[in-house]
């Protein structure tokens, strides 16, 4: 069944005094509940529009976005969204920041803090509930920013570019535990990613993304058994995975870094 | 040693040589005051001597008129700076956030800034008189638009992610403002506050120019006429000492108030 249904979705960009860019074309995309899909492509090819789209903190030019039979028209708390900047609110506490979005429901207090006194624990991070986020560091962050999403009990959530930010070892760390986390919650997920070893290590489904115009190019199946761990990075189905979305890439970037060098000359 | 010599740009010295060198520059200022008045370089109805400052202090301590002057003068600066304040945080946080706002108040805030406060006191003297309500007026102007640019500045850039964020964990927009945007803007507008604080000081004298007869800008007039440049100098040094007192009171209170804060 398919929960989150985006079809033929064009958003055009007209920047003052530029040429008009397409960042998508005619985009159609299908998430299933509680599958774990994602987006890889090239930096510049839309994907990070296209999260925001589904977020509703854009509105395309033409289209349809659609989560469960319903349209999607402006953010909600339906929609939750981890982002790859650190966006906790430093002026509040751990357990305040997961709390954030619970409190605005206007759920009771002690309700409240059960729920991010349980997510706090499930990004093992129990101890730090007091702390600021300055206390934090940037792996830590960014379990908080997980855990403050799913706080809402959303009914996606979007995930863009998360642990870009993050040193390589943390990285790896970070994916082990999102997948935990997911395995044990199972949620939809939509998860935005330039890195194609994170794209075949998350995801059930990754869509490999072209840029300028933006589309989906191809959309493969991930059949590595769940749950995985770090040794499935080198197995031998998945360096098959890997070497048919590198070639897809491979030609993206070229084609990418032309586009770029002849809008430089134009 | 190379990377920690004195003259490595961005490199952290030792306390005690930094507590080294700023003896020093206080030390050869007053080496130098010292050496122009006691060394008979300069006459002292052109610059008082240490010691002058120092017996006309105590004097104006005994009779308690230094501490009249100070109060009148705080009662002014306090006043005139809180007032504005009170506007400049709220609008200046609105400017920066909202483009119809910015577009409402920006033609009066560039155009206003560029006007000299002494420039405006005839008018104020004929639209409000020659009371306090003038002299705070003064110091009001004069922090006012400043305030209102710097902390729109503020306000401009939170990073609009904090916000788009907001919106995905269920913020309506009136919550946007009131849960993030201006939390977030907290810190910027203490250390705004602080640097203004430190401009309302500088325009003492200006608010004290027209029918004072208390304050420290007063009493630096009247001793002007007099040239009783001890009594002179007696004013600047208690103005700076004042000035010194609030700017260490901001610093203390954006610790106290926002100890989550990372830099300051």
């Amino acid at each position: 069944m398919s929960m989150l249904s985006l079809r033929d979705i064009t958003v055009r960009f007209e920047p003052k005094g530029k040429p008009p860019v397409l960042a998508l074309d005619d985009v159609s995309l299908d998430v299933a509940n509680d599958t774990f899909s994602v987006i890889v492509g090239p930096s510049g090819c839309g994907k990070s529009t296209l999260l925001r789209l589904v977020a509703g903190l854009e509105t395309p030019t033409s289209g349809r976005l659609e989560l469960d039979g319903e349209p999607i028209n402006g953010p909600s708390a339906d929609r939750g969204m981890v982002f790859q900047s650190y966006t906790l609110f430093p002026w509040l506490t751990v357990r305040e920041n997961v709390m954030f979005g619970p409190k605005l429901k206007g759920l009771p207090k002690s309700e409240c803090e059960d729920i991010a006194d349980d997510l706090i624990k499930a990004v093992h991070l129990d101890g730090f509930e007091k702390s600021y986020p300055k206390e934090l560091s940037g792996g830590m962050r960014q379990r908080v920013a997980l855990a403050r999403a799913l706080a809402n009990d959303p009914r996606i959530l979007l995930m863009d570019e998360p642990f870009g930010a993050l040193d390589s070892q943390t990285r790896q760390m970070m994916q082990e535990l999102l997948l935990d986390v997911w395995q044990s919650r199972r949620k939809t997920v939509l998860f935005i990613t330039h890195d194609i070893d994170e794209a075949i290590f998350l995801g059930d489904e990754v869509h490999v993304m072209s840029a300028r115009p933006g589309l989906i190019k191809q959309s493969l199946d991930i059949n590595i058994e769940r749950p995985r761990h770090i040794d499935a990075l080198t197995s031998p189905q998945f360096m098959d995975y890997k070497r048919t979305i590198l070639s897809l890439m491979h030609d993206e970037a070229i084609k990418a870094e032309d586009a770029a060098n002849q809008r430089k000359s134009a | 040693m190379w990377t920690r010599s004195l003259f490595s740009p961005k490199t952290d010295i030792d306390k005690g040589t930094y507590v080294t060198l700023s003896l020093i520059s206080v030390a050869v200022i007053l080496a130098l005051w010292c050496l122009l008045t006691y060394g008979g370089i300069t006459p002292r109805d052109f610059l008082a001597a240490p010691h002058e400052v120092v017996q006309a202090g105590i004097k104006r301590i005994a009779n308690m008129s230094l501490f009249e002057h100070m109060w009148a003068s705080l009662v002014v600066i306090l006043s005139g700076f809180i007032l504005a304040s009170i506007f400049a945080v709220p609008i200046g946080i609105l400017m920066g956030s909202f483009r119809a706002v910015q577009a409402l108040i920006e033609p009066i805030t560039g155009f206003m800034r560029y006007i000299p406060v002494s420039a405006l006191i005839p008018l104020l003297i004929l639209w409000i008189g020659i009371g306090i309500e003038q002299k705070i007026m003064v110091i009001f102007l004069g922090t006012f638009f400043q305030q209102l640019i710097l902390i729109s500045d503020v306000s401009a850039r939170i990073s609009k992610d904090l916000i788009d964020c907001a919106y995905t964990l269920g913020a309506d927009r009136r919550r946007v403002v009131t849960r993030v945007l201006v939390p977030a803007c907290m810190p910027g507008v203490m250390d705004n506050l602080r640097v203004t604080m430190g401009w309302a000081w500088t325009y003492l004298v200006v608010a004290e120019l027209v029918a004072a007869d208390t304050g420290l800008g007063y009493m630096i007039l009247n001793a002007m006429r007099g040239l009783f440049t001890d009594v002179i100098l007696l004013g600047v040094f208690t103005i700076g000492i004042l000035g010194l007192i609030t700017d260490f009171f901001f610093k203390w209170a954006r610790r106290r108030l926002l100890p989550w804060s990372a830099d300051f």
